[in-house]
Protein backbone atom coordinates (compact mmCIF):
# COMPACT_ATOMS: atom_id res chain seq x y z
CA UNK A 1 0.00 0.00 0.00
CA UNK A 2 2.64 2.36 1.40
CA UNK A 3 4.50 1.56 -1.77
CA UNK A 4 1.97 2.17 -4.54
CA UNK A 5 1.38 5.18 -2.65
CA UNK A 6 5.18 6.50 -3.39
CA UNK A 7 4.60 5.44 -6.89
CA UNK A 8 1.83 7.66 -7.18
CA UNK A 9 3.00 10.86 -5.58
CA UNK A 10 6.26 9.94 -7.79
CA UNK A 11 4.03 10.09 -11.07
CA UNK A 12 1.67 13.35 -10.26
CA UNK A 13 4.83 15.11 -8.51
CA UNK A 14 6.22 16.70 -12.02
CA UNK A 15 2.75 17.86 -12.80
CA UNK A 16 2.21 19.89 -9.11
CA UNK A 17 6.05 20.73 -9.39
CA UNK A 18 5.26 22.24 -12.72
CA UNK A 19 2.33 23.81 -11.55
CA UNK A 20 3.39 25.63 -8.74
CA UNK A 21 6.10 27.61 -10.99
CA UNK A 22 4.18 27.96 -13.65
CA UNK A 23 0.96 29.20 -12.34
CA UNK A 24 1.04 29.25 -8.39
CA UNK A 25 4.60 31.38 -8.56
CA UNK A 26 3.16 33.89 -11.60
CA UNK A 27 0.33 34.32 -9.51
CA UNK A 28 2.08 35.07 -6.11
CA UNK A 29 3.55 37.69 -8.59
CA UNK A 30 0.64 38.95 -10.10
CA UNK A 31 -0.46 39.66 -5.94
CA UNK A 32 3.06 41.53 -5.25
CA UNK A 33 2.90 43.31 -8.20
CA UNK A 34 -0.58 44.48 -8.23
CA UNK A 35 -0.22 45.89 -4.44
CA UNK A 36 3.34 47.35 -4.76
CA UNK A 37 3.26 51.24 -6.14
CA UNK A 38 4.84 54.39 -5.05
CA UNK A 39 2.05 55.06 -3.67
CA UNK A 40 1.18 52.38 -0.84
CA UNK A 41 -0.31 49.42 -0.69
CA UNK A 42 -3.56 50.47 -2.80
CA UNK A 43 -2.26 52.81 -5.17
CA UNK A 44 -2.47 50.78 -8.19
CA UNK A 45 -6.08 50.24 -7.49
CA UNK A 46 -6.37 54.14 -6.94
CA UNK A 47 -4.73 55.06 -10.31
CA UNK A 48 -7.02 52.25 -11.88
CA UNK A 49 -10.27 53.08 -10.53
CA UNK A 50 -9.72 57.23 -10.86
CA UNK A 51 -9.59 56.19 -14.56
CA UNK A 52 -12.57 56.19 -16.87
CA UNK A 53 -11.23 53.95 -18.63
CA UNK A 54 -11.64 51.38 -16.49
CA UNK A 55 -15.26 51.53 -15.34
CA UNK A 56 -15.84 51.69 -19.20
CA UNK A 57 -14.17 48.36 -19.42
CA UNK A 58 -16.26 47.00 -16.30
CA UNK A 59 -19.34 48.16 -17.69
CA UNK A 60 -18.77 46.56 -21.43
CA UNK A 61 -17.06 43.43 -19.64
CA UNK A 62 -20.48 43.15 -17.64
CA UNK A 63 -22.87 44.36 -20.59
CA UNK A 64 -21.03 42.15 -23.15
CA UNK A 65 -21.64 38.88 -20.77
CA UNK A 66 -24.96 40.09 -19.63
CA UNK A 67 -26.42 40.14 -23.42
CA UNK A 68 -24.64 37.56 -24.93
CA UNK A 69 -24.63 34.71 -22.13
CA UNK A 70 -28.58 34.37 -22.21
CA UNK A 71 -28.77 34.39 -25.93
CA UNK A 72 -26.29 31.69 -25.85
CA UNK A 73 -27.87 29.66 -23.61
CA UNK A 74 -31.30 30.06 -25.46
CA UNK A 75 -29.98 29.31 -28.98
CA UNK A 76 -27.84 26.47 -27.24
CA UNK A 77 -30.66 24.97 -25.98
CA UNK A 78 -32.44 25.23 -28.97
CA UNK A 79 -29.96 23.53 -31.14
CA UNK A 80 -29.27 20.81 -28.57
CA UNK A 81 -32.73 19.60 -28.96
CA UNK A 82 -33.27 20.12 -32.42
CA UNK A 83 -29.65 17.69 -32.91
CA UNK A 84 -31.24 15.14 -30.11
CA UNK A 85 -34.05 14.83 -31.77
CA UNK A 86 -31.56 12.50 -34.41
CA UNK A 87 -33.17 12.91 -37.72
CA UNK A 88 -31.45 12.05 -40.63
CA UNK A 89 -28.10 13.49 -41.23
CA UNK A 90 -27.88 15.42 -37.91
CA UNK A 91 -24.39 14.26 -37.48
CA UNK A 92 -23.52 16.64 -40.05
CA UNK A 93 -25.12 19.42 -38.52
CA UNK A 94 -23.36 18.41 -35.32
CA UNK A 95 -19.87 19.03 -37.50
CA UNK A 96 -20.98 22.41 -38.52
CA UNK A 97 -22.27 23.16 -35.25
CA UNK A 98 -18.90 22.50 -33.58
CA UNK A 99 -16.82 24.25 -36.13
CA UNK A 100 -16.95 27.57 -34.40
CA UNK A 101 -15.59 24.98 -30.82
CA UNK A 102 -12.13 25.35 -33.30
CA UNK A 103 -11.73 28.63 -34.13
CA UNK A 104 -10.15 31.05 -32.11
CA UNK A 105 -11.28 34.47 -30.78
CA UNK A 106 -9.02 36.27 -33.36
CA UNK A 107 -10.04 34.09 -36.26
CA UNK A 108 -14.06 34.71 -35.43
CA UNK A 109 -12.91 38.41 -35.45
CA UNK A 110 -11.36 38.42 -38.68
CA UNK A 111 -14.40 36.53 -40.21
CA UNK A 112 -16.73 39.18 -38.69
CA UNK A 113 -14.84 41.73 -40.28
CA UNK A 114 -15.25 40.09 -43.85
CA UNK A 115 -19.02 40.71 -43.28
CA UNK A 116 -19.14 43.99 -41.25
CA UNK A 117 -16.02 45.65 -43.27
CA UNK A 118 -16.57 49.34 -45.42
CA UNK A 119 -16.08 46.93 -48.08
CA UNK A 120 -17.58 43.46 -46.52
CA UNK A 121 -20.11 41.28 -47.84
CA UNK A 122 -22.86 43.15 -45.94
CA UNK A 123 -22.33 46.66 -47.32
CA UNK A 124 -21.63 44.35 -51.01
CA UNK A 125 -25.31 42.82 -50.86
CA UNK A 126 -27.02 46.22 -49.58
CA UNK A 127 -25.38 48.31 -52.19
CA UNK A 128 -25.92 45.26 -55.22
CA UNK A 129 -29.41 45.17 -53.74
CA UNK A 130 -30.13 48.97 -54.45
CA UNK A 131 -31.00 49.11 -50.77
CA UNK A 132 -27.93 51.72 -50.21
CA UNK A 133 -26.10 53.99 -51.95
CA UNK A 134 -22.74 54.06 -50.12
CA UNK A 135 -21.19 51.74 -47.57
CA UNK A 136 -22.39 51.34 -44.08
CA UNK A 137 -19.57 51.65 -41.15
CA UNK A 138 -19.96 49.39 -38.52
CA UNK A 139 -16.47 50.12 -37.11
CA UNK A 140 -14.33 53.51 -35.97
CA UNK A 141 -14.63 55.38 -32.83
CA UNK A 142 -18.59 57.16 -33.86
CA UNK A 143 -20.08 53.87 -34.47
CA UNK A 144 -19.35 52.40 -30.82
CA UNK A 145 -22.75 50.71 -30.49
CA UNK A 146 -22.73 49.42 -33.36
CA UNK A 147 -19.17 47.94 -32.64
CA UNK A 148 -20.43 46.55 -29.33
CA UNK A 149 -23.23 44.61 -31.13
CA UNK A 150 -20.51 43.28 -33.80
CA UNK A 151 -18.46 42.17 -30.92
CA UNK A 152 -21.74 40.25 -29.38
CA UNK A 153 -22.83 39.03 -32.28
CA UNK A 154 -19.31 37.96 -32.62
CA UNK A 155 -19.12 36.12 -29.58
CA UNK A 156 -22.65 34.43 -29.75
CA UNK A 157 -21.52 33.16 -32.93
CA UNK A 158 -18.25 32.17 -32.20
CA UNK A 159 -19.05 30.41 -28.08
CA UNK A 160 -22.79 29.16 -28.59
CA UNK A 161 -21.34 25.63 -29.43
CA UNK A 162 -19.36 25.70 -26.48
CA UNK A 163 -22.88 26.16 -23.86
CA UNK A 164 -24.66 23.37 -26.91
CA UNK A 165 -22.06 20.56 -26.49
CA UNK A 166 -22.87 20.82 -22.71
CA UNK A 167 -26.31 20.68 -23.10
CA UNK A 168 -26.45 18.27 -26.09
CA UNK A 169 -23.96 15.89 -23.21
CA UNK A 170 -26.59 16.85 -20.82
CA UNK A 171 -29.88 16.01 -23.08
CA UNK A 172 -27.88 12.12 -23.87
CA UNK A 173 -27.84 11.56 -20.15
CA UNK A 174 -31.26 11.85 -19.66
CA UNK A 175 -33.40 8.94 -19.08
CA UNK A 176 -35.58 8.31 -22.17
CA UNK A 177 -38.21 6.22 -19.68
CA UNK A 178 -39.47 9.32 -18.13
CA UNK A 179 -40.04 11.10 -20.93
CA UNK A 180 -41.77 8.00 -22.53
CA UNK A 181 -43.60 7.83 -19.32
CA UNK A 182 -44.93 11.03 -19.71
CA UNK A 183 -45.82 10.41 -22.93
CA UNK A 184 -47.62 7.37 -21.79
CA UNK A 185 -49.41 9.82 -19.00
CA UNK A 186 -50.95 11.68 -22.07
CA UNK A 187 -47.90 15.15 -21.85
CA UNK A 188 -47.65 17.27 -24.45
CA UNK A 189 -44.39 18.26 -26.00
CA UNK A 190 -44.17 21.35 -24.23
CA UNK A 191 -45.26 20.07 -20.54
CA UNK A 192 -42.55 17.16 -20.99
CA UNK A 193 -40.15 19.78 -22.19
CA UNK A 194 -40.73 22.27 -19.05
CA UNK A 195 -41.45 19.35 -16.58
CA UNK A 196 -38.98 16.74 -17.53
CA UNK A 197 -36.40 18.00 -19.67
CA UNK A 198 -35.92 21.37 -18.21
CA UNK A 199 -35.54 20.34 -14.59
CA UNK A 200 -33.29 17.28 -15.32
CA UNK A 201 -31.11 19.48 -17.62
CA UNK A 202 -30.68 21.94 -14.82
CA UNK A 203 -27.09 21.08 -13.58
CA UNK A 204 -25.84 21.15 -17.41
CA UNK A 205 -27.41 24.43 -17.95
CA UNK A 206 -25.88 25.78 -14.80
CA UNK A 207 -22.31 24.81 -15.48
CA UNK A 208 -22.65 25.86 -19.53
CA UNK A 209 -23.74 28.98 -17.79
CA UNK A 210 -20.93 29.37 -15.44
CA UNK A 211 -18.31 28.39 -18.07
CA UNK A 212 -19.50 30.85 -20.00
CA UNK A 213 -19.48 33.63 -17.63
CA UNK A 214 -15.89 32.65 -16.74
CA UNK A 215 -14.60 33.03 -20.55
CA UNK A 216 -16.94 36.35 -21.01
CA UNK A 217 -15.09 38.11 -18.39
CA UNK A 218 -11.91 37.19 -19.96
CA UNK A 219 -13.14 38.27 -23.65
CA UNK A 220 -10.14 39.65 -25.19
CA UNK A 221 -9.44 38.78 -29.14
CA UNK A 222 -12.72 39.76 -30.43
CA UNK A 223 -13.02 43.04 -28.68
CA UNK A 224 -9.06 44.14 -29.51
CA UNK A 225 -9.23 43.12 -32.85
CA UNK A 226 -12.84 44.88 -34.01
CA UNK A 227 -12.93 47.93 -31.79
CA UNK A 228 -9.50 48.46 -30.34
CA UNK A 229 -10.07 50.73 -26.87
CA UNK A 230 -13.49 52.21 -28.22
CA UNK A 231 -15.21 49.47 -26.22
CA UNK A 232 -12.20 48.67 -23.66
CA UNK A 233 -12.60 45.19 -21.59
CA UNK A 234 -10.91 44.25 -18.54
CA UNK A 235 -8.86 41.75 -20.13
CA UNK A 236 -8.13 43.99 -23.19
CA UNK A 237 -6.78 47.16 -20.66
CA UNK A 238 -4.59 44.59 -18.80
CA UNK A 239 -2.85 44.13 -21.89
CA UNK A 240 -3.06 47.87 -22.89
CA UNK A 241 -1.36 49.05 -19.72
CA UNK A 242 1.24 46.38 -20.45
CA UNK A 243 2.54 46.31 -23.99
CA UNK A 244 1.97 49.96 -24.16
CA UNK A 245 1.85 52.09 -21.12
CA UNK A 246 4.93 49.80 -20.13
CA UNK A 247 3.46 49.70 -16.84
CA UNK A 248 2.95 45.93 -15.38
CA UNK A 249 1.68 47.00 -11.95
CA UNK A 250 -1.50 48.67 -13.05
CA UNK A 251 -1.75 45.68 -15.73
CA UNK A 252 -1.58 43.21 -12.65
CA UNK A 253 -4.16 44.99 -11.01
CA UNK A 254 -6.19 44.12 -13.94
CA UNK A 255 -5.48 41.29 -14.28
CA UNK A 256 -6.61 40.86 -10.26
CA UNK A 257 -9.45 41.87 -10.90
CA UNK A 258 -10.46 39.01 -13.24
CA UNK A 259 -8.81 36.52 -11.41
CA UNK A 260 -10.93 37.66 -8.60
CA UNK A 261 -14.33 37.30 -10.69
CA UNK A 262 -13.13 34.47 -12.39
CA UNK A 263 -12.44 32.88 -8.77
CA UNK A 264 -15.90 33.73 -7.68
CA UNK A 265 -17.84 32.08 -10.53
CA UNK A 266 -15.68 29.02 -10.02
CA UNK A 267 -16.16 28.82 -6.47
CA UNK A 268 -19.92 28.52 -7.18
CA UNK A 269 -19.34 26.28 -9.80
CA UNK A 270 -17.02 23.88 -8.16
CA UNK A 271 -18.54 23.73 -4.81
CA UNK A 272 -22.20 24.72 -5.79
CA UNK A 273 -22.48 21.93 -8.40
CA UNK A 274 -19.70 19.83 -8.50
CA UNK A 275 -20.51 19.53 -12.34
CA UNK A 276 -20.84 15.68 -13.57
CA UNK A 277 -20.03 15.87 -17.32
CA UNK A 278 -16.42 16.26 -15.39
CA UNK A 279 -16.15 12.83 -14.32
CA UNK A 280 -18.03 11.57 -17.59
CA UNK A 281 -15.14 11.06 -19.25
CA UNK A 282 -14.34 10.06 -23.18
CA UNK A 283 -17.03 7.26 -22.48
CA UNK A 284 -19.94 9.41 -24.17
CA UNK B 1 -45.00 16.32 -44.27
CA UNK B 2 -44.55 19.47 -42.36
CA UNK B 3 -42.76 18.21 -39.89
CA UNK B 4 -39.97 16.84 -42.21
CA UNK B 5 -40.15 19.98 -43.97
CA UNK B 6 -39.64 22.57 -40.76
CA UNK B 7 -36.78 19.93 -39.58
CA UNK B 8 -34.92 20.48 -43.36
CA UNK B 9 -35.70 24.00 -42.87
CA UNK B 10 -33.82 24.43 -39.41
CA UNK B 11 -31.26 22.70 -40.68
CA UNK B 12 -30.27 24.53 -43.55
CA UNK B 13 -30.71 27.62 -41.14
CA UNK B 14 -28.08 26.08 -38.66
CA UNK B 15 -26.07 25.21 -41.77
CA UNK B 16 -26.28 28.72 -43.39
CA UNK B 17 -25.57 30.60 -39.57
CA UNK B 18 -22.69 28.70 -38.90
CA UNK B 19 -20.98 28.21 -42.18
CA UNK B 20 -21.39 31.43 -44.07
CA UNK B 21 -18.32 33.51 -41.85
CA UNK B 22 -16.05 30.61 -43.02
CA UNK B 23 -16.96 30.86 -46.45
CA UNK B 24 -16.78 34.07 -46.99
CA UNK B 25 -13.52 34.74 -45.31
CA UNK B 26 -12.28 31.33 -47.30
CA UNK B 27 -13.71 33.22 -50.26
CA UNK B 28 -12.18 36.51 -49.41
CA UNK B 29 -8.84 35.15 -49.13
CA UNK B 30 -9.12 34.25 -52.73
CA UNK B 31 -10.70 37.25 -54.46
CA UNK B 32 -8.29 39.80 -56.22
CA UNK B 33 -7.88 43.16 -54.68
CA UNK B 34 -9.94 44.91 -57.21
CA UNK B 35 -12.56 42.67 -57.53
CA UNK B 36 -13.36 43.10 -53.57
CA UNK B 37 -12.61 46.81 -53.28
CA UNK B 38 -15.43 47.25 -56.14
CA UNK B 39 -18.62 47.20 -53.80
CA UNK B 40 -20.68 45.91 -56.89
CA UNK B 41 -18.89 42.69 -56.94
CA UNK B 42 -20.22 39.93 -54.71
CA UNK B 43 -18.26 37.15 -55.86
CA UNK B 44 -14.69 37.44 -57.69
CA UNK B 45 -14.38 37.23 -61.37
CA UNK B 46 -11.41 34.93 -61.07
CA UNK B 47 -9.82 33.27 -57.78
CA UNK B 48 -6.05 33.94 -56.55
CA UNK B 49 -3.34 32.72 -54.62
CA UNK B 50 -2.01 35.69 -54.27
CA UNK B 51 -2.67 37.36 -50.90
CA UNK B 52 -2.16 33.85 -48.86
CA UNK B 53 1.41 33.73 -51.00
CA UNK B 54 2.45 37.30 -50.25
CA UNK B 55 0.92 36.80 -46.56
CA UNK B 56 3.15 33.75 -46.28
CA UNK B 57 6.20 35.18 -47.73
CA UNK B 58 6.25 38.75 -47.60
CA UNK B 59 4.75 39.36 -44.49
CA UNK B 60 6.08 36.75 -42.23
CA UNK B 61 3.47 34.62 -41.95
CA UNK B 62 5.10 31.11 -42.65
CA UNK B 63 7.65 32.03 -40.06
CA UNK B 64 4.68 33.02 -37.51
CA UNK B 65 3.09 29.81 -38.68
CA UNK B 66 6.26 27.54 -38.10
CA UNK B 67 6.39 29.19 -34.19
CA UNK B 68 3.36 28.51 -33.65
CA UNK B 69 3.48 24.95 -34.60
CA UNK B 70 6.75 24.62 -32.68
CA UNK B 71 5.49 26.22 -29.50
CA UNK B 72 2.18 23.81 -29.89
CA UNK B 73 4.48 20.90 -30.75
CA UNK B 74 6.54 20.98 -27.23
CA UNK B 75 4.08 22.43 -24.88
CA UNK B 76 2.14 18.91 -26.37
CA UNK B 77 5.08 17.34 -25.32
CA UNK B 78 5.66 18.60 -22.02
CA UNK B 79 2.24 18.13 -20.71
CA UNK B 80 1.83 14.69 -22.03
CA UNK B 81 4.86 13.45 -20.87
CA UNK B 82 4.40 14.68 -17.16
CA UNK B 83 0.77 14.97 -17.45
CA UNK B 84 0.24 11.52 -18.75
CA UNK B 85 1.47 9.71 -15.56
CA UNK B 86 -0.07 11.91 -13.51
CA UNK B 87 -3.35 11.30 -14.97
CA UNK B 88 -2.63 7.55 -14.81
CA UNK B 89 -2.14 7.98 -10.90
CA UNK B 90 -5.12 9.69 -10.41
CA UNK B 91 -7.32 6.58 -11.85
CA UNK B 92 -5.33 3.87 -10.59
CA UNK B 93 -4.14 4.48 -7.41
CA UNK B 94 -5.68 5.90 -4.21
CA UNK B 95 -3.17 7.84 -2.28
CA UNK B 96 -4.11 11.05 0.58
CA UNK B 97 -4.84 14.26 -0.59
CA UNK B 98 -6.03 12.89 -3.91
CA UNK B 99 -9.41 15.20 -3.92
CA UNK B 100 -7.19 17.89 -3.12
CA UNK B 101 -5.06 17.30 -5.93
CA UNK B 102 -7.62 16.64 -8.13
CA UNK B 103 -9.18 19.98 -7.08
CA UNK B 104 -6.43 22.12 -7.48
CA UNK B 105 -5.74 21.06 -11.28
CA UNK B 106 -9.81 21.72 -11.94
CA UNK B 107 -8.83 25.34 -10.14
CA UNK B 108 -5.89 25.88 -12.31
CA UNK B 109 -8.10 25.70 -15.29
CA UNK B 110 -10.18 28.20 -14.54
CA UNK B 111 -7.78 30.99 -13.36
CA UNK B 112 -7.19 32.85 -16.84
CA UNK B 113 -3.66 32.82 -18.70
CA UNK B 114 -3.85 36.44 -18.15
CA UNK B 115 -3.34 36.49 -14.61
CA UNK B 116 -0.27 34.79 -15.06
CA UNK B 117 1.28 36.19 -18.60
CA UNK B 118 2.66 39.77 -17.17
CA UNK B 119 4.86 37.55 -13.63
CA UNK B 120 5.94 35.51 -16.35
CA UNK B 121 7.39 37.86 -18.83
CA UNK B 122 9.65 38.89 -15.13
CA UNK B 123 10.93 35.19 -14.16
CA UNK B 124 11.60 35.12 -18.70
CA UNK B 125 13.56 38.16 -18.32
CA UNK B 126 16.09 36.72 -15.58
CA UNK B 127 16.16 33.31 -17.77
CA UNK B 128 17.06 34.54 -21.04
CA UNK B 129 13.74 32.78 -22.52
CA UNK B 130 11.97 36.02 -23.06
CA UNK B 131 10.67 36.59 -26.99
CA UNK B 132 11.40 32.83 -27.28
CA UNK B 133 9.47 30.08 -28.69
CA UNK B 134 10.39 27.78 -25.79
CA UNK B 135 9.15 30.83 -23.58
CA UNK B 136 5.54 30.90 -24.67
CA UNK B 137 5.34 26.79 -24.81
CA UNK B 138 6.28 26.31 -21.51
CA UNK B 139 3.38 29.45 -20.68
CA UNK B 140 0.75 27.14 -23.00
CA UNK B 141 2.30 24.14 -21.41
CA UNK B 142 0.37 25.56 -17.96
CA UNK B 143 -2.59 25.90 -19.98
CA UNK B 144 -2.80 22.49 -21.49
CA UNK B 145 -1.06 20.03 -18.42
CA UNK B 146 -4.35 20.33 -16.41
CA UNK B 147 -6.55 19.66 -19.42
CA UNK B 148 -4.13 16.34 -20.32
CA UNK B 149 -4.31 15.50 -16.56
CA UNK B 150 -7.94 15.07 -16.55
CA UNK B 151 -8.39 13.94 -19.49
CA UNK B 152 -5.76 11.02 -19.18
CA UNK B 153 -7.45 10.10 -16.34
CA UNK B 154 -10.63 9.90 -17.32
CA UNK B 155 -9.47 8.25 -21.08
CA UNK B 156 -7.68 5.56 -18.89
CA UNK B 157 -10.71 5.30 -15.89
CA UNK B 158 -12.64 3.94 -19.46
CA UNK B 159 -10.09 1.02 -19.44
CA UNK B 160 -10.72 -1.84 -17.12
CA UNK B 161 -8.19 -2.02 -14.71
CA UNK B 162 -8.59 -5.69 -15.07
CA UNK B 163 -6.93 -5.96 -18.27
CA UNK B 164 -3.56 -4.61 -16.60
CA UNK B 165 -4.24 -6.87 -13.76
CA UNK B 166 -4.18 -10.05 -16.25
CA UNK B 167 -1.11 -8.96 -17.86
CA UNK B 168 0.64 -8.93 -14.28
CA UNK B 169 -0.61 -12.21 -13.56
CA UNK B 170 1.45 -13.39 -16.46
CA UNK B 171 4.72 -11.81 -15.53
CA UNK B 172 4.67 -8.48 -16.79
CA UNK B 173 5.69 -5.63 -14.35
CA UNK B 174 3.02 -2.42 -13.81
CA UNK B 175 4.92 -0.51 -16.48
CA UNK B 176 4.90 -3.06 -19.07
CA UNK B 177 1.61 -3.68 -18.71
CA UNK B 178 0.21 -0.32 -18.87
CA UNK B 179 2.67 0.24 -21.79
CA UNK B 180 1.96 -2.88 -23.71
CA UNK B 181 -2.13 -3.37 -22.97
CA UNK B 182 -3.56 0.06 -21.73
CA UNK B 183 -1.76 2.24 -23.67
CA UNK B 184 -2.84 1.43 -26.98
CA UNK B 185 -6.30 0.88 -25.91
CA UNK B 186 -6.19 4.18 -24.89
CA UNK B 187 -3.82 5.59 -27.56
CA UNK B 188 -7.46 6.94 -30.17
CA UNK B 189 -8.78 8.93 -26.92
CA UNK B 190 -5.40 10.06 -26.36
CA UNK B 191 -4.72 11.56 -30.24
CA UNK B 192 -7.76 12.89 -30.36
CA UNK B 193 -7.01 15.14 -26.72
CA UNK B 194 -3.40 16.15 -28.58
CA UNK B 195 -5.64 17.29 -30.96
CA UNK B 196 -7.50 19.58 -28.83
CA UNK B 197 -4.50 20.54 -26.64
CA UNK B 198 -3.01 21.77 -30.45
CA UNK B 199 -5.90 23.68 -31.18
CA UNK B 200 -5.85 25.42 -27.59
CA UNK B 201 -2.46 26.35 -28.66
CA UNK B 202 -2.87 26.97 -31.63
CA UNK B 203 -5.61 29.38 -30.65
CA UNK B 204 -4.14 31.33 -27.74
CA UNK B 205 -3.16 34.74 -28.25
CA UNK B 206 -2.61 36.76 -25.03
CA UNK B 207 0.19 34.84 -23.44
CA UNK B 208 1.82 34.61 -26.91
CA UNK B 209 1.96 38.21 -27.61
CA UNK B 210 2.56 39.40 -24.25
CA UNK B 211 5.77 37.33 -24.10
CA UNK B 212 7.40 37.72 -27.79
CA UNK B 213 8.17 40.57 -29.53
CA UNK B 214 9.83 38.84 -33.13
CA UNK B 215 8.83 35.27 -32.24
CA UNK B 216 5.28 35.81 -32.52
CA UNK B 217 2.58 32.96 -32.90
CA UNK B 218 0.19 33.30 -35.72
CA UNK B 219 -2.43 34.85 -34.14
CA UNK B 220 -0.14 37.01 -32.07
CA UNK B 221 1.39 38.21 -35.51
CA UNK B 222 -1.85 39.01 -36.68
CA UNK B 223 -2.96 40.79 -33.49
CA UNK B 224 -0.30 43.11 -33.88
CA UNK B 225 0.04 43.63 -37.48
CA UNK B 226 -2.93 42.45 -39.56
CA UNK B 227 -5.18 45.48 -38.44
CA UNK B 228 -2.88 47.60 -40.22
CA UNK B 229 -2.73 45.83 -43.18
CA UNK B 230 -5.25 45.43 -46.02
CA UNK B 231 -8.40 43.62 -45.34
CA UNK B 232 -7.76 41.08 -48.14
CA UNK B 233 -4.23 40.31 -45.65
CA UNK B 234 -6.29 39.82 -42.44
CA UNK B 235 -8.65 37.42 -44.66
CA UNK B 236 -6.09 35.47 -45.39
CA UNK B 237 -4.63 34.90 -42.14
CA UNK B 238 -8.21 34.10 -40.89
CA UNK B 239 -8.15 31.42 -43.67
CA UNK B 240 -4.96 29.71 -42.56
CA UNK B 241 -6.28 29.79 -38.93
CA UNK B 242 -9.29 28.62 -39.88
CA UNK B 243 -8.58 25.60 -42.29
CA UNK B 244 -6.27 23.38 -39.65
CA UNK B 245 -8.40 23.95 -37.44
CA UNK B 246 -11.20 22.87 -39.19
CA UNK B 247 -9.68 19.97 -40.20
CA UNK B 248 -8.64 18.41 -36.57
CA UNK B 249 -12.16 19.25 -35.15
CA UNK B 250 -13.04 16.64 -38.04
CA UNK B 251 -11.07 13.81 -37.14
CA UNK B 252 -11.91 14.10 -33.29
CA UNK B 253 -15.93 14.47 -34.16
CA UNK B 254 -16.53 11.27 -32.39
CA UNK B 255 -14.93 12.76 -28.78
CA UNK B 256 -16.12 16.18 -29.32
CA UNK B 257 -18.88 16.32 -26.78
CA UNK B 258 -17.18 14.76 -24.36
CA UNK B 259 -14.00 16.05 -25.24
CA UNK B 260 -15.11 19.92 -24.80
CA UNK B 261 -16.92 19.18 -21.29
CA UNK B 262 -13.70 18.64 -19.84
CA UNK B 263 -11.40 21.07 -21.63
CA UNK B 264 -14.09 24.10 -20.54
CA UNK B 265 -13.58 26.19 -23.28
Amino acid sequence: MSENRRVALLLILPTILYLLVFIGYPLVSTFIMAFSSDEGFLGNFRQLMSNKDFWDALKNTVLLTAVIVPIQLVLAIGLALFINSRFRGYSFILYVAAIPLALSDVTAALMSYTIFAPGGYLNKILINLGLIQRPMYFFGFMYKTREFWIIALTEIWRATPLVFVIILAGLQSINKEYLEAAEVFGFSSWRRFFKITLPLLKPSIMSALLIRTLFAFQIFGVAWLLAGRDIPVLAGETYYWYTQMNNPNVASSYALIIALVTLIISYFYLFGLRSKHLEEGVRA
Amino acid sequence: MMKKFLIYFTAVMVVIWFLTPVLLIIMASLTPADDYYNPHRIFPTKLTLEHLYKLFFVLDGWKATLVSIEVAAISIGISFLIGLPAGYAMTRYVFPGKNAIKLMILLTRSIPLIVIAVPLVVVYLRLNLNDTVLGVALAHTSMILPFVVLITSSIFSGISVEYEEAGMIFGMTRFKAFLRITLPLALPGLAASAIFAFIMSWNEVFVASILTLTNRTLPAHVLNTAMTSPDYFKFAVGTIMAIPAMVFIFFTKKYLISMWGISLK
